[in-house]
């Protein structure tokens, strides 16, 4: 049952996927995104991640791609996309290809040899928010605060950029 | 027996909400044109039945029965499905919020709400935070400039505002710690947590902020810059009419009762109150004449305050609720830690 489930979700996930690179329209792309987004919160479910599922719909669905709209909306869509021809389309494929085959390989790699598919939060509990909190503010609290400061860094600087300049 | 308990009762409980929100809705509406009439020295609709009380059901007939209308300008099927993501989020959100005690049903136990899930305030942001689409889209679909102008200023209204609304949440939280030691982000549980007397004013001080940031996150009056009709038209709204305008009202108002019940379960103990352990089935009385109470909260706003500018609306909650909700939660942590 939960590998049909598995198996259903993650074609579903594909889909979205490919939907964003497919599409012609910013907007359909930004929505298949989003159709992504939440079949991952749904499989954070299945495994038992309540508090990832959550972050994900929170985060990612609901204000990652909401910006991404938000920028869509304000430049327009209806700009004619740019065509690249000639010995720089070969480039880039080539550089493109290579890459893909790159990042499968890894992954292939990481999947089949590492503990990575035996390890994964399968078991109950181990995706709950206390469990996550107890993780973040013990074992990985460095790494934790260093973030923060990464963030606030961030919008501090978003803060200077977006000032009008002074008289 | 297991599927019984797997997919029928859940099957019937979510039947059960979804028409109770669907009729609340019908009659929010009615309630808040006999308010609002009682504010402006009207009688209100008085026709259509005894006391108008049938009123609702005539609004409904004439939205069902207009032309569906679909205007050539439009991106069609974002168009048609922005009205039911805006319905969507607003439907699922009371899933977390239990409205009643458990019960005692034809010799089962029935818990009188869908999920006690462990991330409950988490899936309500979540929930929240998704109800933007159904607005962003229908102002893009609509191809309109004053739907899409009013599609980003409500977006970005609701983005902003829902950051003091989880800072709030989050101190809510912070104070189920008191009891037990345990914190527990499960409305469930929040409820049935018995904390201490002076809990309950400090949860009292902090309302308004909450209140402020909900009008806000509902696109209620005086934060209605969705449909600010004055300068653009009907906002997102503009290129929708018949049923589909009728989804959009739906979801708004829907919104409201969420926003209600979330209320009542945070700030006034949900469906608790004297006598409920004896008599369970008066905890869903209470429960339902508390969410009537801050209904009509935002009713008397509506009716007494008018329309900030936009400007205004982001300078406040940058510049004044996200300040006092963050004081809020320092204040409420250095109380958790030191009693």
């Amino acid at each position: 049952m939960s590998t049909l489930l598995f198996f259903a979700l993650a074609a579903l996930a594909i889909a979205g996927a490919l939907g964003v690179v497919l599409n012609k329209k910013p907007v359909y792309s930004a929505l298949a995104l989003l159709l992504n987004f939440a079949v991952l919160a749904v499989l954070f479910i299945t495994l038992h991640a309540q508090f990832l599922a959550a972050v994900q719909v929170i985060v990612y669905a609901g204000a990652i791609v909401v910006l991404f709209l938000f920028v869509i909306m304000l430049i327009g869509d209806s700009l004619p996309g740019v065509v690249i021809r000639g010995r720089t389309r070969l480039t880039l494929l080539a550089v493109a290809a290579v890459a893909a085959v790159l990042l499968l390989a890894g992954m292939t790699y990481s999947i089949i040899g590492g503990a990575f598919a035996a390890q994964s939060g399968a078991l109950p509990g181990n995706g709950s928010v206390q469990a996550i909190g107890a993780a973040l503010f013990t074992d990985y609290l460095l790494p934790f605060e260093l973030a923060s400061v990464l963030l606030l860094v961030a919008m501090i600087g978003a803060v200077v950029l977006a000032r009008k300049p002074q008289q | 027996m297991d599927w019984i308990n797997l997919l029928l009762v859940p099957a019937i409980k979510s039947l059960v909400l979804i028409i109770l929100l669907l009729t609340g809705f019908a009659y929010l509406t009615y309630y808040e044109r006999k308010v609002l009439a009682r504010f402006h020295v009207r009688l209100g609709p008085n026709r259509a039945g005894p006391l108008g009380l049938l009123q609702p059901i005539a609004d409904a007939l004439k939205a069902i029965f207009k032309e569906e209308f679909i205007p050539r300008h439009v991106d069609k099927w974002i168009y048609l499905a922005a009205p039911v993501l805006a319905l969507i989020p607003a439907l699922i959100a009371y899933a977390v919020i239990p409205i009643g005690p458990p019960l005692t049903l034809f010799g089962k136990q029935v818990n009188l709400y869908m999920a006690d899930v462990n991330i409950g305030f988490l899936y309500i942001l979540a929930v929240a935070s998704v109800g933007t689409y159904g607005v962003i889209l229908a102002g893009w679909s609509s191809n309109n400039k004053y739907a899409i102008l009013g599609a980003l200023r409500t977006s970005a209204q609701m983005v902003s505002y829902e950051l003091p609304m989880g800072i709030m949440l989050v101190s809510i939280v912070l104070t189920t710690t008191l009891a037990t030691g345990v914190g527990s982000l499960s409305l469930v549980e929040l409820v049935q947590t018995p904390r201490p007397w002076w809990v309950w004013i400090w949860l009292w001080i902090g309302f308004p902020i909450y209140f402020i940031c909900m009008l806000a996150e509902t696109n209620r009056s005086p934060f209605d810059f969705p449909e600010t009709e004055n300068e653009l038209v009907a906002g997102f709204q503009t290129e929708y009419g018949g049923i589909k305008f009728a989804l959009f009202f739906m979801a708004e108002y829907i919104n409201m009762i969420v926003a209600s019940g979330i209320m009542t379960t945070v700030f006034f103990g949900g469906y608790r109150g004297p006598l409920v352990d004896q008599f369970p089935a008066l905890g869903i009385l209470y429960f339902v004449l508390k969410v009537i109470l801050v209904l009509f909260l935002f009713l008397w706003v509506r009716a007494s305050v008018p329309r900030a500018r936009y400007d205004q609306l982001m300078a406040f909650n940058w510049k004044v609720l996200l300040p006092l909700s963050l004081v809020y939660l320092a204040i409420t942590a250095v109380l958790v830690v030191l009693v």
